[in-house]
């Protein structure tokens, strides 16, 4: 099959090239931050000596020990309690379904495809108000209200599908609906529960609106957050800039590698659902 | 989706004494009923965040839209005032003209190369090549934007890696400060926003391919189509859902883009890159225009969602 064969080398050929399309701005990144600070480096080109002091350099300037820190709270604030409530209302809105339901669900839906940028003003003066403006609680709070839509609809199509005999059985045996739902329902869960966590992880350590708006002190935000006031700070010393974004983005590198197989299967599903 | 409503006690067994029959559904139904409530309550804190973090700043930004106001003196009711000015004005007109230009980079090329590319590869799919690059073409997604703007801004800088290239390849006529030129900044900035959604799309594209029945292919290739006739008769046509979440993901990351603008262009030069997101931000929390920059967020609104939903509509009800 000589067609075949040409086919898979054709077909080959394109995958690598994508490939390569995808990690040369890494590569470049890397090979950048390895130049002299404060130097004009040209290209991908390695220079003499390998400054690997950029990194240190840029760890201190940019805090990266507090923004570490800021960002972990931030994702503790956010992934368990949206996990919690969107678990809570997927499973009445998909498995209990009381009157009005459907209604409700509906409403959720509203806030699907809604832009952050929609509602980013009024959002401001209303953590003014409540007095939270500059602390993290100002990130947490309304990434949980915004993530609400997409993570009550993750979960309701996880218990839409659960059998109704299994809670029936249960209820028979004399499971209150806390019980079915703890005992039951939640350990079955477990799949669709840790795929929204890791999106829910991913939307929270990268966000960078809410951040910018909500919070001044770039060591409170999110790291993408601190790493548009490190630009502002940074712009002209590119090496120590491509140093810094190579920190900040390290930890999202190494959690996704580590959970690679989970990941990808969560960002398929993430986008189908979505 | 299963349609049970979970009625149960429905198969009663016939019971001699009407009475006790009687005092069995009204039991029924006060449990029935006290488990509505709280399943109710369960929803609740749900709607809570939902409630104070979206639908009543959405309800602000409507109310905003009719006022002028700089967030700090009084506000005065203007009624439509906002939303004429925002028709006669070349700059916010123009972020919405170039936030629908992004769709064609961050929305079009990357659906149409992650279709083609997809089909390419379509058959070893699980070679070991393919599986590896599951992980290499989701890396664009996992890092925050923000950081994909800073390496392509320095990708595309006049002494850049994509000028070097050029001037190598003798094509330094080309070479320019991509993201500084007045016409070349709004495709700039687009290439960024295909990088990042490029390996998404193809992989969607590529799982939804491999659930393709594989009787139809050779069924096809008995009948003498090649693969161009294959692609467009049985590929594509199979395809449509999956192609409904490319498109509105992408289009929805075009019309709301932020993060990558923000770090590599601000907007500029001039305003050639300045999109609705952007203008909303500077309009807030530079110039106080907080009256103003609502109205053209519930605009924003009104479009990204007049986009997105015939786009789900076209692509759900086949499935």
């Amino acid at each position: 099959m000589i067609i075949a064969r040409r086919e898979k080398w054709i077909g080959n050929g394109l995958l690598v090239l994508l490939m390569i399309v995808t990690i040369i701005p890494f590569i470049t990144l890397l090979v950048t931050a390895l130049h002299p600070a404060g130097s004009y480096p040209s290209g991908l080109e390695l220079p003499e000596t390998l400054h690997w002091e950029n990194f240190a350099t840029a760890f201190q300037s940019a805090k990266m020990g507090q923004l570490l820190w800021s960002s972990a709270l931030i994702v503790l604030g956010v992934v368990p309690i949206s996990l919690f409530i969107s678990t809570l209302a997927g499973f009445a809105l998909g498995h209990l379904r009381p009157p009005g339901s459907r209604a409700i669900f509906v409403a959720f839906l509203l806030g699907l495809t809604l832009p952050f940028q929609g509602v980013i003003v009024p959002l401001y003066f209303q953590m003014r108000d409540f007095g939270l403006l500059n602390i993290r609680w100002a990130i947490i709070l309304p990434l949980i209200g915004l993530y609400m839509p997409f993570a009550v609809m993750w979960m309701r199509a996880h218990f839409v599908n659960m059998p109704q005999d299994l809670s029936e059985a249960a209820r028979m045996d004399g499971a209150n609906t806390w019980k079915l739902f703890t005992k039951i329902h939640l350990p079955l869960s477990m799949p669709a529960l840790s795929s929204l966590a890791i999106l829910l992880f991913l939307w929270t350590w990268n966000q960078f609106l809410l951040a910018v708006v909500l919070v001044d002190d770039a060591t409170k935000r999110t790291m993408a957050g601190a790493l548009g006031a490190f630009q502002g700070q940074y712009g002209t010393d590119i090496p120590l800039l491509c140093a810094g974004s190579l920190l900040i983005l390290t930890p999202t590198l190494i959690v996704f590698l580590i959970f690679q197989r989970k990941f990808v299967s969560a960002l398929l599903q993430g986008a189908v659902k979505g | 989706m299963t349609a049970t409503t979970g009625t149960s006690g429905r198969r009663e067994t016939v019971e001699s004494s009407t009475t006790s029959l009687q005092a069995r559904r009204r039991a029924l139904r006060v449990r029935r009923l006290r488990r509505g409530w709280v399943a109710l309550a369960l929803i609740v804190p749900a709607a809570l965040f939902y409630g104070v973090f979206v639908l009543r700043p959405l309800a602000l930004t409507f109310q905003y839209s009719f006022y002028d106001w700089n967030g700090v003196t009084e506000a005065t009711w203007v009624g439509w005032d906002n939303y004429t000015r925002l028709l006669h004005d070349d700059e916010m007109l123009g972020s919405i003209f170039n936030a629908l230009e992004l769709i064609i980079y961050f929305s079009f090329v990357p659906v149409i190369l992650g279709l083609f590319t997809a089909a390419t590869i379509r058959k070893f799919a699980m070679s070991r090549l393919a599986v590896v690059s599951r992980t290499v073409l989701f890396l664009p997604q996992v890092i925050p934007l923000v950081a994909a703007g800073i390496m392509w801004t320095w990708l595309m800088a006049s002494d850049g890696v994509i000028n070097q290239t050029l001037r190598a390849v003798g094509l330094g006529a080309l070479a320019r400060p991509w993201l500084g030129d007045f016409d070349a900044a709004l495709p700039a900035v687009g290439v960024i926003g295909a990088w990042v959604a490029l390996g998404l799309c193809m992989l969607l594209l590529l799982a939804g391919m491999t659930k393709i029945d594989p009787a139809l292919f050779e069924a096809a290739r008995i009948d003498g189509a090649g693969a161009i006739r294959e692609f467009f008769s049985i590929t594509l046509p199979s395809l449509k859902q999956e192609i409904g979440v490319c498109v509105s993901v992408t289009v929805i990351a075009a019309l709301a883009s932020f993060d990558i603008i923000y770090i590599s262009t601000q907007g500029g030069p001039g305003n050639s890159t300045l999109v609705p997101g952007l203008e909303i931000y500077y309009l807030a929390f530079f110039s106080r225009e907080i009256g103003q920059a609502s109205a053209l967020a519930v605009a924003f609104m009104v479009l990204v969602l007049a986009i997105i939903w015939p786009i789900q509509r076209l692509t759900r009800d086949a499935d």
